[in-house]
C-alpha cells in the first residue's frame, strides 16, 4: 500500500473547496446548447474534411470478455486500410483493447504508426485494489501500449473523497510512464454535469492527457452536453494552466451525423485548435463503416450498402 | 350666550399625506355645506403641489406596503373595518350632516365596515385566484403571480363614504399605494376616515387623501409621470376623454366602473385592474 | 486555422411562390386596395419582393364591416366547440405548411432560417393549438361562467415576428368569439397573407380574419374605427402612447404589448457558461429585434472581466449572414430606417465614452447588416443604457450587490423582462420578486410558450397575451 499510493497534490480539504468552487451548470441551458450545436448543417467540401478528420480521430475500439487475438488482428488491419478498396481514407487514430491483448495489438500494428491504447484500473467498475490497478497498468504498458484508458474511482468521487481520486490518476499517471493517460470519468454514473466539471477538472490537475466520457458499459455513455461540459473544462483549463488536455467522447456514437455533430462541438466550444486527433477522439467501434460507408456517397454519388464494407 | 353651556372645540379638516396631517401648502380652503345648505366646516382646497407630495409619499410606502405578508396586509385591512366600527356613532352623525337620513347614514356605515372586512379577507387569497403554474413545453417551472401596479390615483365617487371605501380597499389589499381626491361635495368623512386609516397600523404614505376641486386636482394625478395607474370612478363621462388622454403619457392603466354599492360581493374586477401579472421561469434539471 | 469552415447550406426558396403583387385580405377574399401600393423589401439583398396593396378609410370601413357581419351572424353565434375545430384545422394547416412559412418570413423579415424553423413557426402553430383548446371553455377560465367576446378585434402587428405575433393576436381572439381585422407591418406583410390563405384552407367563414396592409396611416384608421370593440397592439411605445390617446375616453378595450430595454443580471455565482450562452441568445436572438431582449446586461463587478472575456469569446463564434442558411446565427435588419436608428444609437454610445467592440466579421456587401455589438464601461446614463435600441447590441454596466443590482435594472420607464443569473435559489427568488417586469427569466432568457402569459409592467404596455391571463383581453369581463 505504502509505495503505491502517491500524497494528494493539494491538501484534501483544498482540493474539495477548489472543486466545488468551480462555476456550475445548468443542465437545460447546456442541454439547450448542446442541441442547438447540433443543427449545424454540414455540407460538402466541410462535410468531405469532416469525415476524414473523424476516421482519423477513432480510436477503434474492441472490449468484449470473447475478445480473442483473431478479433484484435482483424480490427488493426482495419485501423490501418480501413477502406480496402480506397487508399485516400486515413487510418485510424489508435486500436483500444483489453491490457492482455496489447502485445497482439502491438505486433499486429507494427510499422502503421497506430498505436495501442489500452484500458486498465480493473476497467470498467474500477473495484480493484490500487496494486491491482498499478499492476494492469505497468503490465499494459511493458506490452507496448502507448496510451492508457484508465477508469476514475466513481465511489471514491461520488463519496467526496476526492483526495482519493487524485492520489489514484496520479499513481497511474506515474506507472504510465510515457505512455499518455487518458481518464475515464464514466459520466453515466456520475449523472450531474456539475459532478462532470469537477472530475474534469480533477483529472486534468491530477496530470491526465485526455479526459475521457465513459467505459461504454454503462448507459448512458457518451453525450453531447457532458462532452459540451469536457471541452468547456479542457478550454477553462488550458485558459488558466497553458496545459493542453484532450477529450474522448466514447459508446454510443455509431453514425456519421453524430461524428459531425461531435467534430462542431469541439470547433465551437473548444476551438479549432483541438479538432487533431492529438486532442479529441472518438471511441467507437461500428462508426468507422458509418463514416466508410457516407465517405463512399460523397465520392461516388450514390448511396451505399453494408455488405460493401467489412464487418471486423 | 349663556355661560353654562360649553363652546365645542371643533375639528380642522386637513390632508391627509405620508400619514400626517398637513394643510394644503397653497393656504387655501373652501367652505363645506350641509344637506340644509348650512356652513358644516372648511375643507382643505389641495394644489398640484398637494398632488405632487402625495405621490411622493405613495411612492416612498410602496415597496414596504408591498413586501408585506399578504396575511399582514390583511390583518391591517380588518384593522381598519375594527376602527370605523369603533367609531360608527361618529360617522353616522357626519353622514347625517351630510345629508343622510339616520337609516341611510347606519347602514352606509355598516356596509362600509363590512367591505373593509370582505376586502380584508382577500389579501392572502389574491394570488391563488389570480394566479397559476403554467404548463409550459420545455423543461422550466414557470409560475405566474399577481402583483400591485404601484401609486394608483384615485378620483373617489360623490358618495361621502361606501363609495371612497368601495374605491380604496381593493387597490391597497394588493400591495398598491394610493392617492385619492376624496368626494368634492361631501369630503369631510373622509378626512375623519383618514383617522381611522392613521391609527389602524397602516403604514403612513400607503393612502393620501386630498380634498378640494376635482377638476383641479384630476389632471395632475392623470399626467404624473410616477402614478401607474388611475381610477377615473368618480369623474364624469363627458370628463373621462381629457384625462385618459393625459394617462396616456406614462402609459397608465385607466379603469373607470361605477362602484358596486349595495351589492354583498362587489366583484373582483376592481382588485384586478390595478394588478401586474408577473410570469417567471425556472429551468429543471439535476 | 480553418480546419473545418462550415460550407454554405441554403435552405431552398423553391418552397415559397412570391407573388409579384398582393391584395387585401377582405371578407375571404383578396381584394384590391385604395391606397397607393408599396413594395415590400428583402433585408438580406435591399431588392424589392413583391407590391403589396395599402387600405384606404374605405377600405377600412370594408374590413371592419365584414368583420361586424361574421362577428354577428356566424362567429358569434357558433358554439365554443366548433370554433375549436376551425382553430386546431388552422393549427394543422401551419404545421404541414411550417417549412414554406419559415422560409417565408426568413426572406421577407431577415431572421435567420434556423431561428423561423425552430422557434416561429413551432410556436405559432403551438399558439393556435393551445387557443383552439380554450374555446369551448372559457367558463372555466376564472372570468365567469359565460364570458363574453368583445366584438371586432383591430390588431396591428410589428414586424420583428410577422407571423408569431399575428398568431399572438388572432388565436385568443377567435378563441374568444371575437372577429379580427389584422394590420401587420408594411416591411413584412408577406406571412399574413400566406396565413389569409391558410384561413382559406381550412375553410374559415368569410369574415372571421380580414388582413389589411399599408403603413402607420393605415393602422391610425383601424384603430381608431368607431366599428371596433377592442384594440391591441404591439410595437413600438410611442406609437402605443399615440394608440392609448386614440382611444382614451371611448369604449373600446385596449391591450399593449410595447418596448422594453431588459436587465439581464448575471451574480458572481450563475452557471457561467450557461449565463453566456443566456446573455447571447437574450440580446442576439432575432438580430436583437426583440422587445423583451436582454439589452442592459448588469454583470457582478466580481466576475465582470472572466465573463465579459468569455462573452466575447462566444460572440466571435456567431454567425452572421444569408438569413437562409442553415448555419446563420445572426440575420439581417429588417429596413433601412432600422439599421440606421441602431448605427445612430451606437455612434452616441461611443461618443458618451462606452467602449465599443464587435467581433471580426465579414458583412455581406448588400441588404442591411449590423455586425454583433457589445459596448462595455456604459454608464446608466447613456442613451444606450436606456433607449431601446431594438438591435444586435449589448449594453455592459456592473454591480455590487444585489440591492444595486435590482436598482439599476428597474431605473427605466420600461418593464417588460428581466433576466437573473445565480445559482443560489433564494436569491433568485428574492430578485426576481423585486424586479418590475411582467416576464422574468432565472438561469434562462428569451423563452416563450402560448400557456405563459407575457406582457409588461409600467411603459411596456397593458395586459397580457398566452395563458389563462391573456384571455381577459378579449371577453367582455
Amino acid at each position: 500500500m505504502s509505495t503505491e499510493t502517491v500524497p494528494p497534490g493539494r491538501g484534501a480539504a483544498g482540493l474539495r473547496a477548489f472543486l466545488h468552487g468551480l462555476p456550475g451548470v445548468d443542465r437545460v441551458g447546456a442541454d439547450e446548447r448542446a442541441a442547438r450545436l447540433a443543427t449545424r448543417s454540414i455540407k460538402t467540401t466541410a462535410k468531405a474534411q469532416a469525415i476524414d478528420l473523424a476516421i482519423a480521430m477513432v480510436d477503434l475500439t474492441t472490449l468484449e470478455g470473447a475478445d480473442t487475438p483473431g478479433k484484435v488482428r482483424a480490427l488493426c488491419a482495419k485501423a490501418a486500410r480501413p477502406d480496402p478498396e480506397d487508399r485516400s481514407v486515413p487510418p485510424v487514430a489508435a486500436v483500444c483493447v483489453y491490457s492482455d491483448l496489447v502485445g497482439v495489438a502491438v505486433e499486429a500494428l507494427d510499422g502503421t504508426g497506430i498505436g495501442v491504447a489500452s484500458v486498465a484500473t480493473a476497467f470498467p467498475s474500477g473495484r480493484a485494489p490500487l496494486a491491482a490497478k498499478l499492476a494492469d497498468v505497468r503490465a499494459a504498458v511493458a506490452a507496448g501500449a502507448a496510451e492508457i484508458d484508465m477508469v476514475i474511482d466513481r465511489g471514491a468521487f461520488l463519496a467526496g473523497d476526492y483526495a482519493t481520486v487524485d492520489a489514484e490518476i496520479r499513481a497511474v499517471r506515474e506507472a504510465c510512464g510515457d505512455a499518455h493517460l487518458k481518464v475515464i470519468l464514466e459520466t453515466g454514473e456520475l449523472v450531474t454535469y456539475d459532478n462532470v466539471r469537477r472530475a474534469s477538472w480533477l483529472a486534468m490537475d491530477a496530470g491526465a492527457d485526455f479526459i475521457k466520457t465513459s467505459t461504454g458499459k454503462v448507459s448512458p455513455a457518451a453525450t453531447l452536453p457532458v462532452t459540451l461540459v469536457m471541452l468547456e473544462a479542457v478550454r477553462d483549463y488550458r485558459a488558466a494552466t497553458g496545459r493542453t488536455v484532450g477529450v474522448k467522447p466514447a459508446g454510443g456514437i455509431r453514425t456519421t451525423k453524430d461524428a459531425l455533430k461531435y467534430l462542431v462541438l469541439v470547433n465551437e466550444t473548444a476551438g479549432p485548435d483541438w479538432l487533431t486527433p492529438d486532442l479529441f477522439r472518438l471511441g467507437a467501434s461500428s462508426l468507422l463503416n458509418d463514416l466508410l460507408m457516407q465517405r463512399r456517397k460523397l465520392t461516388t454519388g450514390v448511396y451505399s450498402g453494408p455488405d460493401h464494407f467489412t464487418l471486423d | 350666550m349663556t355661560s353654562d353651556q360649553r363652546v365645542d372645540v371643533r375639528k380642522t379638516y386637513k390632508l391627509f399625506i405620508g400619514g400626517a396631517f398637513p394643510r394644503s401648502e397653497s393656504g387655501r380652503s373652501y367652505p363645506v355645506t350641509g344637506a340644509e345648505g348650512g356652513f358644516l366646516a372648511n375643507a382643505a382646497r389641495a394644489s398640484r403641489k398637494d398632488v405632487r407630495d402625495a405621490v411622493v409619499a405613495a411612492r416612498k410606502a410602496f415597496p414596504g406596503w408591498s413586501a408585506r405578508t399578504p396575511y399582514n396586509r390583511g390583518q391591517i385591512l380588518y384593522r381598519i373595518a375594527e376602527m370605523l366600527e369603533g367609531r360608527r356613532a361618529q360617522f353616522v352623525a357626519e353622514l347625517r350632516d351630510a345629508g343622510l337620513g339616520k337609516g341611510a347614514a347606519g347602514a352606509e356605515v355598516d356596509a362600509a365596515v363590512d367591505r373593509w372586512v370582505w376586502y380584508a379577507g382577500w389579501a392572502d387569497k389574491l394570488a391563488a385566484v389570480a394566479g397559476n403554474a403554467n404548463p409550459v413545453a420545455g423543461p422550466f417551472f414557470t409560475f405566474s403571480t399577481p402583483e400591485p401596479t404601484g401609486v394608483v390615483g384615485s378620483v373617489a365617487p360623490d358618495g361621502p363614504l361606501l363609495d371612497l371605501v368601495s374605491a380604496l380597499a381593493p387597490v391597497i389589499v394588493s400591495g398598491n399605494t394610493a392617492v385619492v381626491v376624496a368626494s368634492e361635495p361631501a369630503p369631510l368623512p373622509a378626512i375623519t376616515f383618514a383617522e381611522v386609516l392613521a391609527t389602524s397600523d397602516l403604514p403612513g404614505g400607503v393612502v393620501n387623501l386630498l380634498t378640494g376641486r376635482r377638476a383641479e386636482l384630476a389632471p395632475w394625478l392623470a399626467g404624473h409621470m410616477d402614478v401607474n395607474a388611475l381610477d377615473l370612478t368618480g369623474v364624469a363621462e363627458t370628463d373621462v376623454k381629457p384625462l385618459a388622454e393625459a394617462a396616456a403619457g406614462n402609459l397608465k392603466r385607466v379603469f373607470r366602473d361605477p362602484v358596486r354599492a349595495d351589492a354583498e360581493d362587489p366583484g373582483t374586477a376592481r382588485m384586478q385592474a390595478f394588478l401586474e401579472i408577473k410570469t417567471v421561469w425556472h429551468p429543471v434539471g439535476v | 486555422m480553418d480546419l473545418f469552415a462550415y460550407a454554405p447550406a441554403p435552405e431552398s426558396r423553391d418552397v415559397v411562390d412570391i407573388r409579384p403583387s398582393y391584395g387585401l385580405f377582405v371578407d375571404g377574399a383578396f381584394t384590391d386596395g385604395g391606397g397607393e401600393p408599396f413594395k415590400t423589401v428583402e433585408p438580406a439583398t435591399g431588392e424589392a419582393l413583391a407590391e403589396v396593396a395599402s387600405a384606404d378609410a374605405a377600405d377600412v370601413d370594408r374590413a371592419v364591416a365584414a368583420a361586424r357581419r361574421a362577428y354577428e351572424t356566424v362567429w358569434g353565434p357558433m358554439s365554443g366547440r366548433d370554433r375549436a375545430k376551425y382553430l386546431f384545422r388552422i393549427a394543422r394547416i401551419l404545421q404541414e405548411r411550417s417549412r414554406e412559412l419559415a422560409v417565408l418570413e426568413s426572406i421577407d423579415n431577415g431572421k435567420p432560417i434556423r431561428e423561423s424553423r425552430d422557434v416561429d413557426l413551432p410556436l405559432v402553430a403551438a399558439h393556435f393549438f393551445y387557443h383552439a383548446g380554450w374555446a369551448d371553455k372559457l367558463g372555466h377560465a376564472g372570468f365567469g361562467a359565460d364570458p363574453r367576446p368583445l366584438g371586432v378585434a383591430a390588431q396591428v402587428i410589428p414586424w420583428n415576428f410577422p407571423l408569431l405575433m399575428l398568431a399572438w393576436k388572432i388565436a385568443p381572439a377567435l378563441a374568444c368569439g371575437n372577429t379580427v381585422v389584422l394590420k401587420p407591418a408594411e416591411t413584412t406583410p408577406l406571412t399574413a397573407l400566406a396565413f389569409a390563405d391558410v384561413c382559406r384552407q381550412a375553410d374559415l367563414p368569410p369574415g372571421v380574419v380580414n388582413i389589411i396592409t399599408g403603413a402607420g396611416e393605415t393602422g391610425r384608421l383601424l384603430v381608431a374605427h368607431d366599428g371596433v370593440d377592442k384594440v391591441a397592439f404591439t410595437g413600438s411605445t410611442d406609437v402605443g402612447r399615440e394608440i392609448a390617446r386614440t382611444v382614451a375616453g371611448t369604449r373600446r378595450r385596449l391591450t399593449l404589448e410595447l418596448g422594453g430595454k431588459a436587465a439581464n443580471i448575471v451574480f458572481d455565482d450563475a452557471p457561467l457558461d450557461q449565463a453566456v450562452e443566456g446573455v447571447v441568445n437574450g440580446i442576439f436572438f432575432n438580430q436583437g429585434h426583440v422587445c423583451c431582449a436582454g439589452s442592459r446586461l448588469l454583470v457582478q463587478e466580481t466576475v465582470a472581466d472572466e465573463f465579459l472575456e468569455r462573452l466575447k469569446a462566444r460572440m466571435a463564434t456567431l454567425r452572421v449572414g444569408d438569413p437562409l442558411d442553415k448555419n446563420t446565427d445572426v440575420g439581417a435588419i429588417n429596413s433601412a430606417a432600422q439599421l440606421a436608428r441602431i448605427a445612430d444609437l451606437a455612434e452616441a454610445g461611443e461618443r458618451e465614452g462606452a467602449e465599443r467592440w464587435s467581433p471580426p466579421c465579414d458583412l455581406p456587401g448588400r441588404g442591411y447588416w449590423f455586425a454583433p455589438t457589445l459596448f462595455t464601461g456604459v454608464a446608466q446614463s447613456h442613451r444606450i443604457a436606456r433607449e431601446e435600441i431594438f438591435g444586435p447590441v449589448l449594453s455592459a454596466l456592473t454591480f455590487r450587490t444585489p440591492q444595486e443590482a435590482v436598482e439599476k435594472a428597474n431605473n427605466t420607464p420600461y418593464g417588460l423582462s428581466a433576466g437573473v443569473w445565480s445559482e443560489k435559489g433564494s436569491r433568485t427568488l428574492w430578485v426576481a420578486e423585486r424586479l418590475r417586469a411582467g416576464v422574468v427569466w432565472a438561469n434562462t432568457f428569451n423563452k416563450f410558450d402560448p400557456a405563459a402569459p407575457f406582457g409588461g409592467y409600467k411603459e411596456s404596455g397593458h395586459g397580457r397575451e398566452g395563458g389563462r391571463h391573456g384571455l381577459e383581453a378579449y371577453l367582455d369581463i
